[in-house]
């Protein structure tokens, strides 16, 4: 089973790193973005199948260690066994 | 009365703390490795700056699921003392032993300067030296050092005397201008509730001896000693 995780920083939370790389997108002539935010993208390849009990884990986790919860959000989407993460 | 430095892979502060509390204040101080969990022959255990694990992750993520760090909570009620600058601040509010978290610098540069820091609560085992008002001068070497807190905690940290230094000029002002990293309300230094965690990021190691340009971090030795000294019954054992 993969996973994939998503940590973003927490609406609200100013975020310079994604306003300098807006700046720099303003820079080469893209004006049209409004807003941009940088995040982590976390790929896990686990033991088992997909289930609820796997889900859970995955959110165990995020609370424990991948995300802060004083700054950051989560989300977890399960990539069913055998297929790969479909990046965007 | 024994100090402890912990050492975590990527640590780079642990020696300086070790010269400063062996050699210049003749403490007895011992290294302790972030694997060890037995910190019973410890009075004070210090978490030096460096870049734990290489920050991955988060700065102080993975060294505040360690070993030795997981054992602090048990050492912190029995009434041991933690100092955690630098990096050792950030694997504290990682490991919630310390509220909020450090965040990258507001201006996006690593920041290596010198800073003032004004005293806001002098009623500490390792402020209890000094005065409220009192402006220290420490250097900061950080790049993700950035104090942020929601506002109930804020609130709470205000109402508790829980904000220890924050960042000033010269003469003790608390201006933007005297923020090296965007700070929420200049933030440079917090205590747990009981008084006996504290995390700063500036480095009073790094200011201990007049010919490394200042000895105003001393007084935060000097203040730790004396606490330790006076009460000899420090450690609940």
């Amino acid at each position: 089973m993969r996973a994939r995780v998503v940590v973003r920083l927490k609406r609200g939370i100013l975020d310079p790193q994604g306003s300098a790389v807006k700046r720099a997108l303003e820079g080469l002539g893209y004006r049209e973005v409004r807003d941009l935010r940088v995040g982590k993208l976390l790929e896990l390849e686990l033991d088992g199948a997909a289930s609820a009990q796997a889900r859970g884990r995955l959110e165990e986790m995020c609370r424990r260690l991948l995300a802060n919860p004083v700054t950051e959000d989560f989300t977890v989407e399960i990539v069913e066994e055998g297929t790969r993460p479909n990046l965007p | 009365m024994k100090f402890g430095v912990v050492i975590f892979p990527g640590t780079w502060s642990d020696c300086d703390f070790h010269y400063v509390i062996g050699e210049v204040l003749h403490q007895p101080v011992r290294y302790v490795w972030h694997r060890d969990t037995d910190l019973s022959e410890y009075d004070c255990v210090i978490l030096p700056g460096g870049f734990s694990y290489g920050d991955y992750l988060r700065a102080g993520a993975v060294a505040g699921r360690s070993p030795v760090v997981g054992a602090l909570g048990d050492f912190v009620a029995r009434g041991g003392l933690v100092l955690g600058s630098c990096n050792g601040f950030q694997i504290l509010c990682e490991a919630t032993l310390l509220p909020g978290a450090l965040m990258r610098n507001e201006c996006l540069q690593y920041r290596c300067q010198s800073t003032h820091v004004v005293v806001e609560n002098a009623e500490l085992p390792f402020t209890r030296g000094l005065r409220p008002g009192q402006v220290l001068k420490m250097p900061i070497s950080h790049g993700e050092g950035k104090y942020y807190a929601d506002l109930e905690t804020l609130r709470h940290l205000k109402a508790r005397n829980r904000i220890v230094f924050r960042y000033c000029t010269e003469v003790g002002e608390v201006t933007k201008e005297a923020n090296p990293n965007g700070s929420v309300e200049n933030i440079a230094g917090v205590v747990n509730e009981e008084g006996t965690v504290l995390g700063l990021m500036p480095h009073p190691e790094r200011a201990a001896e007049a010919a490394v340009g200042g000895t105003d971090g001393l007084l935060l030795f000097h203040s730790l000693i004396g606490s330790l000294v006076e009460d000899g019954s420090f450690l609940k054992r």
